[in-house]
């Protein structure tokens, strides 16, 4: 199979920055996979995505190659969608939830208001959020987080884009909501035979439903591969680290509870 | 020291700080540059520009030396513009910090007078002050900071409502730190920036209100202004139009290095921000 | 007599013209030395009673016990001396922080008003309790902003045991933070317990965490408390469909191919 996109020997250096926020990242992203991009704060995990996403702000100095199968980049906002980790500073607070699903549907896909206004409700019933209509002509503080990103994702996945990028999605929501939008990504991703990057702190989260992992620490890529093998037989210590620090309900706790 | 390193990367910044601090030294050695009463009669009237070296720029209707008057006015507009603007920022601040920490009907109340002073066009308040109570440098200074109070107290208001809601704010309550001290250490100082850099845009609006009041003739009669002198050249507009182009110029060039330091004020300012 | 003890505890808010009751009849306890694990969905109302025990906000009814004074009826200077037994960690790393305090000025504080240690000997205090929250004391000269998320949290420990306190209310202490330092700060947080007998009030989302270090749990759902009991017990038996929901949402970590695997390599 081939990739949909190689990447090689990529370095990204911000402005006024000494030291790169990527260094030498050699990666293919797969049609149709679930790749989870995972790290912790300056891994360089969200330069990644900026890079791929062509987001990168002015003066990022980037060397290295990315070839995209189809002989150019996905255009940002019609065939590459974006879900980003606050989604409040993705909406627009002026504008309504329906104007804001349907203007990229509107523009890139050269539907009428009425059209787009129609896939933007359909966009809406398919992230499953209560009452559509209603939230269709909302703004968006009136919503909850949750709901907030669950438009974010409408609005990424409005114009049917190949590839999805989620950049800590679910960070900044609660156990619950998080456990609701990974199931609703995945299942959407699924249905429309999406490629997901899907990039994340939490090792567990993305073991749940990522078809390859990549681990990233300080700006370099330390260990990819298929989520099974990777997280089963890590070959890299900081894998292991990453994995023995993992925390969840079965974790031996650090006190001793009283007899009750 | 690393916010006047910041304010002279930008261009705006230096070429405003590079105006300004040429026109402060021109003020401050004006009676050195030119000796003597800018007022007084010093030559034969209305010689024109650039023929006389010993009248540069000519001489008015009455004979008097019109680069002294320019640069004996540039103290007067310096002086006015910026007592104005501290005394507008002083007001604004005590205000603003009030409302802003007293909350409930003491915010609301002066939050309305503030609301009055703002409707009321700034020029014509002080137009009405000064010619009620007389004209004099401090009751044009007075005067033009009734109308300019408002903008900051505003302003600070804002800040503090933004920032007492912040966690550090709680943390510092948590810790038991006495109210006065939270808002003078911990609240006061990261509110102030943007009402500082406010306060460049008043020095300019209050060196454009004074001028105006000079050219009205509601300024002190005993000093020379620039707004006088536009004023008193506007008599001979046709045949010497150069006795109201100079102070013109004297003023634009003020008033665009003052916008031009606030611009640069702003910038290093929201540098720091990114930086952090 | 317990150390703290929250009788019908219950606020109101107001937003967007409807009333919503964010906290309604919140009853409980916590011993010296315990851990309360207090946890819910966002909007479930336990950052509200997180917030009015530590007396940020007013409460609109009900009574709080703490150390035995009523602690709702404490005002000014009797309140601000008292504060000093029950401390807070803030979940923003950054923002619970002025941004041009220096690690040393951030625990200067607390030692000053409380007058914990004569002034001379404050210098020496604030090394002390640097090295205790595991940072050397030559970052005493640092400015806030240079250190790292993991070492604020540390100061904000460090900050929170300075007045010696028997209560520390830990708002998602640890949420902010890398998961490979998540870790460590909960073992700081459970030897400074032991070692001190200071209770903690721990509120989280993430039951994973709560279970690695409390002994009881409390589940809060729509403001009201839904379920309390033995940490094993709430998790191992949850009663409530809150309890439920915030187990299924911790994340497993899934080490076995997983069967709707579908690329091959």
């Amino acid at each position: 199979m081939s990739a949909l996109c190689e990447i090689r020997g990529l370095s990204v250096t911000y402005q006024g920055h000494p030291v790169p926020a990527l260094t030498n990242v050699d990666i293919d992203i797969h049609p149709g996979e679930r790749l989870a991009i995972i790290g912790e704060s300056g891994s360089g995990k969200s330069t990644l995505a900026r890079t791929i996403a062509g987001l990168l702000p002015a003066g990022a100095r980037v060397r290295g190659e990315m070839r995209w199968s189809i002989g150019q980049a996905p255009l940002p906002g019609r065939d590459m969608g974006f879900v980003f980790q606050d989604p409040s500073a993705s909406l627009n607070p002026v504008l309504t939830i329906g104007e804001q699903v349907a203007e990229g549907a509107r523009r890139n896909l050269g539907l009428t208001w009425k059209a787009a206004h129609e896939r933007a409700l359909d966009m809406l019933e398919r992230v499953r959020i209560p009452d559509p209509a209603k939230v269709l002509k909302a703004f968006p503080h009136q919503l909850s987080g949750g709901q907030r990103q669950r438009v974010a994702i409408a609005a990424a996945l409005a114009t049917g884009p190949g590839i999805l990028i989620a950049d800590e999605a679910t960070s900044a929501l609660d156990m619950i909501v998080q456990a609701e939008i990974v199931s609703l990504l995945d299942e959407l991703v699924r249905e429309a035979g999406m490629t997901l990057v899907f990039i994340t702190h939490d090792v567990a989260l993305a073991s749940g439903f990522a078809d390859r992992v990549a681990i990233f620490r300080n700006g370099e890529l330390v260990e990819a591969g298929p989520v099974g093998a990777v997280l089963t037989a890590p070959e890299n210590g900081y894998t292991r680290t990453l994995l023995a620090s993992h925390r969840d309900l079965s974790t031996p706790p650090l006190i001793r509870e009283a007899a009750t | 020291m690393r916010r006047i390193q910041n304010l002279m990367k930008t261009s705006e910044g230096a070429i405003g700080f590079g105006i300004l601090a040429t026109l402060m030294l021109v003020a401050l050695f004006a009676p050195i540059l030119s000796p003597g009463d800018p007022l007084r009669i010093a030559g034969s009237p209305l010689l024109a520009p650039f023929i006389d070296p010993a009248f540069p720029l000519g001489t008015d209707r009455l004979g008097r030396d019109v680069l002294a008057g320019i640069i004996h006015g540039t103290r007067t507009s310096l002086v006015v513009g910026i007592a104005a603007a501290i005394a507008a920022i002083a007001i604004g601040l005590c205000v603003g910090l009030t409302a802003g920490f007293a909350g409930g009907a003491v915010d609301e109340a002066l939050m309305r007078v503030v609301d009055a002073f703002q409707i009321v066009p700034s020029f014509l308040l002080a137009l009405a002050f000064v010619s009620v109570i007389g004209a004099s440098v401090p009751v044009v200074v007075l005067a033009i900071a009734l109308g300019a109070w408002a903008d900051p107290a505003r302003l600070t208001r804002a800040q503090v409502l933004s920032f007492r809601e912040r966690d550090y704010v709680a943390a510092a309550r948590v810790i038991g730190m006495h109210p006065v001290e939270i808002a003078w250490k911990e609240i006061l100082p990261n509110a102030l920036p943007p009402v500082l850099a406010l306060s460049a845009i008043i020095v300019a609006a209050a060196i454009l209100t004074e001028a105006a009041l000079s050219f009205l003739g509601l300024g002190d009669p005993n000093i020379v202004t620039w707004g006088s002198m536009i004023a008193e050249g506007r008599n001979v507009l046709r045949s010497s139009p150069s006795l109201s182009i100079f102070p013109g110029i004297a003023l634009v060039v003020t008033v665009i290095g003052v916008y031009l330091l606030s611009e640069g004020l702003t910038k290093a300012l929201a540098g720091r921000r990114s930086e952090a | 007599m317990m150390l703290l003890d929250i009788a019908n505890l219950s606020r109101r808010f107001s937003s967007g013209g409807r009333d919503v009751a964010a906290l309604s009849d919140v009853s409980l306890t916590l011993a010296s030395g315990e851990t309360l694990g207090l946890a819910g969905a966002s909007g479930s109302g336990k950052s509200t009673l997180a917030r009015i025990l530590l007396r940020l906000i007013p409460a609109d009814g009900g009574t709080i016990h703490f150390e035995e004074n009523d602690w709702l009826k404490l005002s000014g200077a009797e309140l601000r001396r008292r504060r000093a037994k029950m401390q807070m960690v803030f979940q923003d790393i950054l923002g619970a922080f002025n941004p041009r305090a220096t690690v040393a000025s951030v625990l200067d504080d607390p030692l000053r008003i409380h007058e914990i240690v004569p002034k001379a000997e404050r210098p020496k205090e604030i090394a002390a309790l640097l090295e205790r929250v595991g940072l050397p004391a030559s970052y005493a000269t640092r400015s806030i902003r240079e250190v790292s998320g993991g070492q604020r949290q540390r100061i904000a420990i460090a900050r929170a045991i300075a007045t010696r306190p028997s209560l520390i209310v830990l708002d998602e202490a640890v949420s902010a933070l890398d998961v490979s330092i998540r870790g460590k700060i909960l073992e700081l947080l459970v030897e400074l317990q032991q070692e001190r007998g200071i209770a903690y009030l721990f509120v989280s989302h993430d039951l994973a965490v709560l279970r690695a270090v409390s002994h009881r749990i409390a589940v809060m759902e729509a403001g009201r408390l839904v379920e309390i009991g033995a940490a094993s017990q709430v998790i191992e038996n949850p009663r409530s469909s809150a309890a439920r929901a915030l187990i299924a949402a911790v994340p497993r970590l899934v080490t076995g191919l997983p069967e709707r695997h579908h690329y091959d390599v």
